[in-house]
């Protein structure tokens, strides 16, 4: 029987340039899942948008066929017009930002039953009826009020799925999805893909997987295709693949994927004196602006933290999105005043006198901000595309009017060295410089006046993976050889697992359970530590994700299982379990 | 709160911003030393005119104009009693043109709702053209249709408006009889409304409308383009065409909608603009707006006429910006009336 999809020797170029898409053929069967695997630039995503010919204007076309379904149409010769019955209606397609890929201004129900008017000649009621079956598909608890609901309303694993129902309403016979979970946390990843799964047995939908993580691809695919630079170099079934990679840059790929080691070297616990920083009962409520005659909204971002950290180690603060990471670390860099009862004490040497960060005055806070420096996520927002990478650098020094003109540039030289850079290089823009390049020279900029602390911000999630390794080792070497101490934040833990010395996990502005990494990783105790981990795609076919362990964890705090649950603010208090654990549990 | 709630507040803040804007264009206008009947008067004296003087005299009393500063507003807005009880801006008295030797009630009278006619037709006029224009050149952005609605915008903004005015008045009347100057046939000034004198504005409006409108439908013609191109490129837009939708039909379900929210926003910046662009035009097609009195009265420093015709054009702008802001609001779900209160 004939392929659902067949790609041949499919070229595409912009311009007079050479092709950015060279030769590619691959065939998908019914039911199946073909995973397109690359890191950014190799042609993957271009490669499933010609399927449904949504290509960038001055893309072209310059040679191939693209064959689907029983008659074996060539995609890439069908008139405009007879395209349009192919996309959403037998080819379907879902994107990589749910947070922009639906129009802002329509209801969700509107956007997903535009799929049924425009292919299928339904009522309104019929269109609405199925809409709400599509919803309650996808895992809508209240498909009624989703229907109403606008984007902007939802959360972003609500939007994928509202994109993932859209995708689905019309049944289409083959689903290409373009990294559907890159954007989302990796408990509702783990969600998604297994929803996306349990839709492709019901319907025995064909699915083309666009992604670079591998782990994604052990978890979903049975046959792979790995591409660099718009060439194929290796294709075939997904276990031999991932288990034994014919070709050198699927075996890089592999290296490069983050994964929790299995095999830390155990550490005691943290030493508790000489602490430099230490956070002591730490709220932060925010109130939301009232609406007409509501109360207003109050929302606890972050609940009762209580971290201590050594001089010279690494505590690391992980959690997802809305968990409270980042408020805790803004706190500790006195960015944001806590709550009343807070006490958060910072001691710039060893035996100096503690400074109590919650109340400085101004003298205080300038010196403080000296000793304390933030590494941003994003490298390239947190550069000001205006100012050479010499202004940027100095720019602290001039603010706390340290140094002449020549001995400012010389320790910009001396602290893009100390990065890895070239000083050569201080003249440009950031522009001129890749994203881990950028990174490198925020983490320059945070050091040029001498902190002893830094507080890192998801300082890699904005990088390729074989990029993030990197940072990753300068961050590690800069840390041992100047003595400083990190308070690191990530939704991460396979970034975490080496840097860290100790990691407290976040969820709903409570810490959860705090531990040295091996402990946590070897022994964890808590539901939503057990799910984030569990959640984590591992690039070994033989290591699926666990459904059922993610969705006892990942859920609201009274949905975890005794001893662990609690409702609304009342919950058990962090109690050690073995020397240096802590969890959070009803005695 | 409700959308009517939010109107009414947003009719309060308006009323005080004119208020404040009331100040502002006061404080201004009698910043330059003197005023236009010390100037006379001096001038009638050196020429030794006392009746004229005594004229002078009598018009500085009646309208506080020797009062201190502050004074003079509050009586000229009606807050204060001036020499004939409380007779201002807010009981109705417009005050008294020095310069036309009338009052400013006569002076801008049948002139005020006929500004208001040919502005809010030239900006019917500019948007009923610029957005179909602005949108097919979005979609076909770098193709001839682009290039050439692109043309014919900056013609419009680069022909002279009074060469554009003459021109059209030649060939408007010898093809299609179309008639020159003025906003109504002469027969009907004065006249009560009648179904002929509507048909015979209507007839004169044209061409001003074309005149005014041309020059404001380049700008807006390309700021609609740059808007739509900037959201062509949005994700949002790929989805639609995944989903199968017809160019056309996704163009205006999707991008336009976006894209309106600075359109919308526009109407507030467009009317005090053409009330002072228009100045010349209103001169060569001898079309009865106030723009030219403005220009008289700021020259002569004839303060209320100034003033008043100011405040008018201010309280165009606020009630412009205000229709806008309630358009968006109507327009975009995103916009919470609610948190714009403190």
């Amino acid at each position: 029987m004939s392929p659902l999809l067949s790609v041949h020797n499919l070229r595409i170029g912009f311009g007079k340039a050479p092709d950015v898409v060279q030769d590619v053929s691959f065939s998908v069967q019914r039911g199946e899942t073909l995973a397109l695997v690359g890191e950014s630039g190799s042609g993957k995503t271009i490669t499933c948008r010609s399927v449904l010919r949504i290509l960038p204007r001055a893309a072209q076309i310059r040679g191939g066929q693209i064959l689907f379904g029983p008659e074996q149409t060539d995609l890439l010769t069908l008139p405009e017009r007879q395209m349009r019955d192919v996309r959403g209606n037998q080819v379907s397609m879902i994107f990589q930002e749910p947070m922009r890929s639906l129009s802002p201004l329509h209801r969700i129900g509107n956007q997903v039953g535009e799929v049924l008017k425009l292919h299928e000649n339904v009522s309104a009621d019929e269109a609405c009826k199925r809409v709400l079956a599509a919803f309650e598909q996808v895992g809508f608890a209240d498909p009624e009020r989703a229907f109403r609901a606008y984007p902007f309303e939802m959360s972003g694993g609500m939007r994928q799925r509202a994109m993932i129902a859209m995708a689905m309403v019309a049944r289409p016979q083959l689903l290409i999805a373009d990294e559907p979970t890159t954007a989302l946390d990796v408990t509702t990843q783990a969600q998604v893909l297994g929803l996306i799964k349990d839709l492709q047995r019901e319907t025995g939908m064909g699915l083309i997987l666009v992604t670079h993580d591998l782990g994604v691809v052990a978890n979903m695919a049975e046959s792979v295709v790995v591409m660099r630079k718009g060439r194929v170099m290796e294709a075939g079934p997904a276990g031999p693949i991932l288990t034994d990679p014919a070709h050198g840059y699927t075996r890089k790929l592999l290296a490069a994927a983050p994964t929790i080691p299995k095999d830390i070297e155990p550490a005691p616990p943290l030493p508790q004196e000489d602490l430099i920083l230490e956070m002591k009962d730490v709220s932060k409520t925010f109130t939301m602006k009232s609406r007409g005659w509501q109360a207003p909204q109050l929302v606890k971002a972050c609940q009762q933290v209580n971290l201590k950290l050594p001089r010279g180690k690494t505590v690391a603060i992980v959690g997802e999105s809305g968990s409270g990471k980042t408020t805790a670390a803004r706190i500790a860099m006195a960015a944001e005043t806590a709550d009343a009862g807070a006490e958060i004490w910072f001691r710039p040497q060893k035996g100096a006198a503690p400074v109590a960060v919650h109340d400085m005055n101004s003298a205080q806070r300038v010196a403080f901000q000296r000793q304390v420096q933030m590494v941003f996520q994003d490298p390239y927002s947190s550069l000001s595309p205006r100012m050479r990478i010499r202004q940027a650098l100095t720019e602290p020094l001039e603010i706390h009017g340290i140094g002449t003109w020549a001995e400012r540039r010389d320790k910009a030289e001396e602290m893009l060295r100390l990065v890895g850079l070239n000083p050569g290089m201080l003249n440009r823009y950031p522009h001129a410089f890749s994203g881990g390049q950028r990174q490198r020279l925020s983490i320059a900029r945070a050091l040029t006046l001498d902190p002893v602390l830094l507080v890192c911000d998801e300082p890699t999630s904005a990088l390729d993976v074989s990029v993030q390794e990197q940072v990753l080792e300068l961050l590690e070497e800069i840390r041992d050889e100047a003595g400083l101490s990190y308070l690191f934040i990530s939704h991460d833990l396979a970034v975490v697992a080496r840097l860290a010395d100790e990691v407290a996990v976040m969820r709903q502005g409570y810490i959860v359970e705090q531990a040295p990494p091996a402990t946590l990783f070897n022994n964890p105790r808590h539901p939503y530590t057990r799910a984030l981990i569990a959640a984590q795609p591992k690039p070994d076919i033989r290591r699926p994700i666990d459904l059922l362990e993610v969705s006892r964890g990942a859920g609201a705090p009274r949905d975890w299982p005794e001893p662990f649950g609690f409702d609304g603010d009342d919950p058990p208090a962090l109690r050690e379990i073995e020397p240096g654990h802590k969890v959070r549990h009803h005695a | 709160m409700t959308f009517f709630k939010y109107a009414a507040y947003r009719l309060v803040t308006m009323l005080l911003t004119l208020l404040v804007v009331s100040v502002l264009i006061f404080v201004i206008i009698n910043l330059p030393p003197g005023d236009y009947l010390s100037n006379q008067i001096a001038e009638l004296r050196a020429t030794g005119q006392a009746e004229g003087v005594a004229k002078a005299e009598f018009l500085r009393k009646e309208y506080a104009l020797d009062q201190p500063i502050w004074r003079q507003y509050l009586v000229w807005m009606g807050f204060a009693p001036g020499p004939n009880g409380y007779s201002g801006l807010l009981q109705g008295n417009l005050g008294w043109s020095f310069y036309n030797d009338e009052p400013v009630a006569d002076v801008v009278g049948g002139k005020l709702w006929l500004t208001v006619l040919v502005n809010v037709a030239a900006v019917i006029f500019i948007y009923a053209v610029s957005l179909p224009l602005g949108v097919i050149a979005a979609a076909r952005s770098k193709t001839w249709a682009d290039y050439l609605t692109t043309f014919i915008g900056y013609l419009g903004l680069a022909t002279p408006n009074f060469l554009l005015a003459l021109i059209l008045y030649y060939y408007g009347r010898k093809y299609i009889g179309l008639p020159i100057g003025g906003l109504m046939d002469p027969s009907f000034e004065g006249e009560p409304m009648s179904l002929a004198k509507i048909w015979s504005v209507l007839v004169h409006l044209i061409v001003p409308t074309f005149v005014i409108g041309t020059a404001g439908t380049a700008a807006m013609m390309q700021r609609l383009r740059a808007n739509m191109l900037d959201e062509l490129e949005k994700p949002y837009v790929e989805t639609a065409i995944a989903k199968g939708m017809s160019p056309s039909r996704m163009l205006t379900k999707y991008p336009l909608r976006m894209a309106f929210n600075p359109f919308v926003a526009d109407i507030g910046n467009l009317l005090p603009s053409m009330v002072s662009g228009s100045v010349i035009i209103s001169v060569v097609m001898s079309l009865p707006t106030i723009g030219p009195d403005l220009l008289d009265a700021l020259r002569t420093q004839d303060q209320f006429l100034a003033g008043f015709v100011l405040l008018f054009v201010a309280f165009l702008t606020l009630v412009g910006t205000m229709i806008s802001d309630l358009l968006l609001v109507m327009l975009d779900p995103r916009i919470k009336f609610a948190g714009r209160r403190s």
